[in-house]
């Protein structure tokens, strides 16, 4: 190797050049040499790995709860004359049919579990510190993120976060429902210690969050490769950005309304009781000024991931990259004027109406991005790998969670549909039909670039079928349940809602098949999966063009230099060798601004 | 293949073993920065960041005393009567000059004057200790004497008929503890800062470290600024 090559782009190769060039997955001698390594590791890929079996076990979790919550409504519970209860399904199963209370109190909890774990453990992190620490370097053509040590601290804080949410758990759950509401919040379970854990836990997690967050933020400002402008990201790290910009910005109000809302639980100093003079009402501005923005933080993940399985999955440059960045920077800056939505009952008339009206605002550029993916779909070469059909599946799924929103934006329609099933259904079709179909698409569509492993087509499409129709049986009944009056949050219902409620259930029973189906193709790829190629769908971002499957530790042979923008598929499309290979593409064209 | 790069871009950004300039000279960025300016600007773009985070933090402690203050004005007026307000412009003074003493310490180490640099870390450790002294013995203490304490731990014996003056007494514990606890992880962050000081790591190619506790610290100054004013001199 030549040493006129150790200008800046030699860096890579200083120490390196004739060193092996392991995958990042390579063990370091023993087992526990290799543990010991995983558990200090600064390697954004590690880091980002060890986040997704943490992250992909609290689904589970949550997930069980939230199959306890339709267990439960399966059936009406009614008290006949003589006292006999029946249908509390959940309380029979855990010992505690004959009093009503002890069984809806089984109910309240598992609801309460299933929030919490699904919001702070799960979504919040899914998505940026899974896949985003995975690619977010990669994609950028850099060796790591900007603070390597900050990143593995920030996992070690969920961690902790897990922990003490967990310990709450055990200790029977807490009934607040995952927005900690006071009264909730400060007066049940009284003597106990487990809503201290879980807001502490809550408290420790935003650090997490932030720290990520952080960390995103500063990478994507300082070390893009060279030729790598602004307008040259891939569009998955504009998302990841702007999801990043709301983390740092939003969460360290949640920071300040927890500790205040443990000084209030300890100390009771009054500040959210009205008997002391406090005001209920200021902690739903505190909670949802930050947990509005954080609903961005959810779903604009999910979005990133979107285009780069729709451009991928069409073979086609994306439509209007422009429009596409600057609605998630739109989207970032939206999210934390319209809080007020969540609470148009519990605040002043002018207030509501002004919240609607900038509510509605961002629905814009939401609206931007479904367009220009539809637009990217026409006239593509569309192929139905189970990715692709999971960020099909997305636009279905999130443009009736979007416009769903609207009916709640409406102040008139919202008084009526407030606190109902339609509202449940709706943000479940936005976290879960947005951003968790979007996070199972993008496991599918990186399973090869992480593991070096292919996945089995068949088991992946069988798995959507199942997820895509278990999940809209499980929350579409929720529309109209919501619309017909249904209450949200209560242990049993009238028996006109049975049908409805049984259809949802079962639904949710087919839905938890299907990703058991996923979670088999998972680890059958594991142990059995044929060698992934670099670049097996043909695409053009640098973690596809530039980088082994899975990559080696330092990211890249060579740092690249970009000559290609990540969805220029009409000038550099990567030829196909065989079925499911590609060869690097070909230089750029004349012409091309990177020629 | 050339060795002569493994100064510049070694691996992980150490050295080779037989250079015996000082850490400060013969540092070189993580790997994954092209050099010493480039981890320079992005550590600092992290630190303002941070920063960021912190504004917000104590902002919405400020939203919550304006709110307050506004409803129960003569709640708030009576607690404060109960603050001494000699002793926080005492300590106003301490956390300016050691404004001045930590900006000092980030002068010293752009310099490379490692004596005054050490001289500057311990000055403004000590102004943090004295803070949290003349805070906890002369103010913190005096009030836990008296029972004004937040919430349901209020005991005062005289309380006058101002309802809801231990909500302000919440206010007043929440917000300056939240600040206190800035200043003891601060003064942690000091006491690293002289260890690593020590073994001179820092000099005129590498401050970052220093300059980014300094800024930190700048910030629990300007939390005082306001909260000073805001508890003790309102009328």
């Amino acid at each position: 190797m030549a040493s006129i090559d150790l200008g800046k782009s030699g860096a890579l190769h200083g120490a390196h050049g004739h060193e092996h060039h392991g995958s990042y997955l390579e063990g370091k001698g023993g087992f526990w040499a290799t543990v010991w390594d995983w558990m200090t590791t600064v390697d954004h890929k590690k880091i980002g790995m060890m986040y997704l079996v943490a992250i992909l076990f609290m689904f589970f979790l949550g997930g069980m709860a939230a199959l306890a919550v339709r267990l439960e409504l399966f059936a009406p519970t009614v008290v006949d004359a003589t006292g006999q209860i029946s249908g509390n399904l959940l309380g029979q199963m855990f010992g505690a049919g004959d009093s009503l209370a002890d069984s809806n109190l089984f109910y309240n909890r598992a609801m309460t579990i299933h929030g919490i774990i699904m919001v702070f453990l799960v979504i919040v992190p899914s998505v940026p510190a899974s896949l985003g620490n995975f690619l977010l370097p990669l994609q950028l053509g850099a060796k790591d993120v900007a603070f390597p040590r900050l990143n593995l601290a920030s996992w070690y804080i969920y961690l902790l976060g897990s922990f003490f949410a967990i310990l709450s758990l055990l200790n029977y759950g807490v009934d607040t429902g995952w927005t900690f509401y006071t009264p909730y919040s400060t007066t049940t379970d009284e003597g106990h210690l487990r809503v201290v854990w879980m807001v502490t836990a809550a408290f420790i997690l935003g650090f997490s969050s932030i720290f990520t967050g952080l960390n995103f933020v500063v990478t994507v400002h300082k070390l893009r490769a060279p030729g790598m402008g602004w307008f040259d990201m891939p569009l998955f790290v504009w998302g990841i950005y702007g999801t990043a910009i709301i983390q740092v910005l939003a969460t360290p109000v949640i920071g300040i309304t927890l500790i205040l809302l443990l000084f209030e639980r300890i100390f009771h100093i009054g500040i959210f009781d009205p008997r002391l003079g406090g005001d209920p009402v200021l902690f739903q501005h505190f909670f949802w000024f930050y947990s509005h923005p954080v609903v961005y933080v959810m779903i604009l993940p999910g979005m990133a991931i979107m285009n780069e399985l729709i451009a991928a999955g069409s073979r086609k440059k994306i439509f209007g990259y422009r429009a596409v960045a600057f609605s998630t920077l739109a989207i970032a800056g939206i999210s934390f004027i319209v809080w007020g939505h969540h609470m148009f009952t519990s605040q002043g008339e002018v207030a509501a109406v002004v919240f609607s009206a900038l509510t509605f605002l961002v629905a814009i550029p939401s609206a931007v991005k479904i367009f220009n993916w539809i637009s990217t779909l026409y006239k593509g070469s569309i192929i139905l790998t189970t990715w692709n059909l999971y960020a099909l599946a997305f636009l279905f799924l999130f443009s009736i969670g979007g416009l769903t929103g609207l009916f709640l934006g409406s102040l008139a329609v919202d008084l009526h549909l407030h606190d109902t099933y339609f509202i449940v259904a709706h943000f479940h079709y936005v976290m879960m039909g947005g951003t968790i179909i979007a996070f199972i698409g993008g496991i599918h569509y990186w399973w090869p670039k992480m593991t070096g492993k292919m996945y089995n087509e068949t088991v992946g499409r069988i798995g959507w079928f199942f997820v895509f129709v278990g999940f809209n049986a499980t929350f579409f009944p929720q529309f109209l349940m919501g619309s017909r009056g249904m209450p949200r949050r209560y242990a049993s219902y009238v028996p006109e809602y049975e049908f409805w409620h049984q259809f949802s259930t079962i639904g949710s029973g087919l839905l938890a098949l299907g990703l058991f189906v996923h979670l088999f193709g998972f680890l059958a790829s594991l142990a059995a999966g044929k060698k992934a190629p670099a670049n097996p769908w043909g695409a053009l971002t640098l973690e596809w063009t530039h980088a082994s499957s899975p990559p080696i530790e330092h990211n890249f042979e060579h740092e690249p230099v970009v000559t290609h923008g990540p969805y220029d598929f009409d000038t550099v499309l990567p030829a196909q060798t065989k079925p499911g290979e590609y060869s690097l593409p070909r230089p750029a064209a004349p012409g091309s601004k990177y020629h | 293949m050339a060795t002569i790069d493994l100064g510049k871009h070694g691996a992980h950004g150490s050295a080779p073993v037989n250079d015996d300039r000082p850490y400060h000279e013969r540092y070189q960025a993580a790997h994954h920065f092209v050099d010493r300016e480039h981890e320079f600007d992005a550590v600092k773009m992290g630190v303002w960041l941070f920063l960021s985070t912190e504004v917000l933090l104590f902002s919405g402690m400020f939203v919550a005393y304006a709110i307050f203050r506004m409803m129960y004005p003569d709640a708030f007026l009576s607690g404060s009567a109960h603050l001494d307000y000699r002793w926080g412009l005492l300590n106003t003074v301490v956390l300016l000059l050691s404004s001045y003493t930590v900006a000092a310490a980030v002068r010293h180490a752009q310099t490379g004057n490692q004596k005054w640099l050490q001289i500057n870390i311990i000055l403004t450790f000590i102004a943090g200790l004295i803070f949290l002294t003349i805070k906890g013995v002369f103010e913190y203490y005096k009030k836990y004497s008296e029972g004004l304490l937040p919430g349901k731990f209020y005991s005062y014996p005289y309380a006058e008929n101002v309802p809801y003056e231990p909500l302000w007494w919440g206010i007043y514990w929440g917000a300056t503890g939240i600040h206190a606890s800035h200043v003891i992880v601060g003064m942690g962050l000091f006491a690293w800062l002289y260890v690593r000081s020590r073994k001179r790591h820092f000099g005129p190619g590498h401050y970052n470290a220093v300059e980014g506790v300094g800024l930190y610290w700048h910030i629990v100054d300007i939390v005082w600024i306001f909260l000073f004013p805001m508890l003790y001199l309102i009328h």
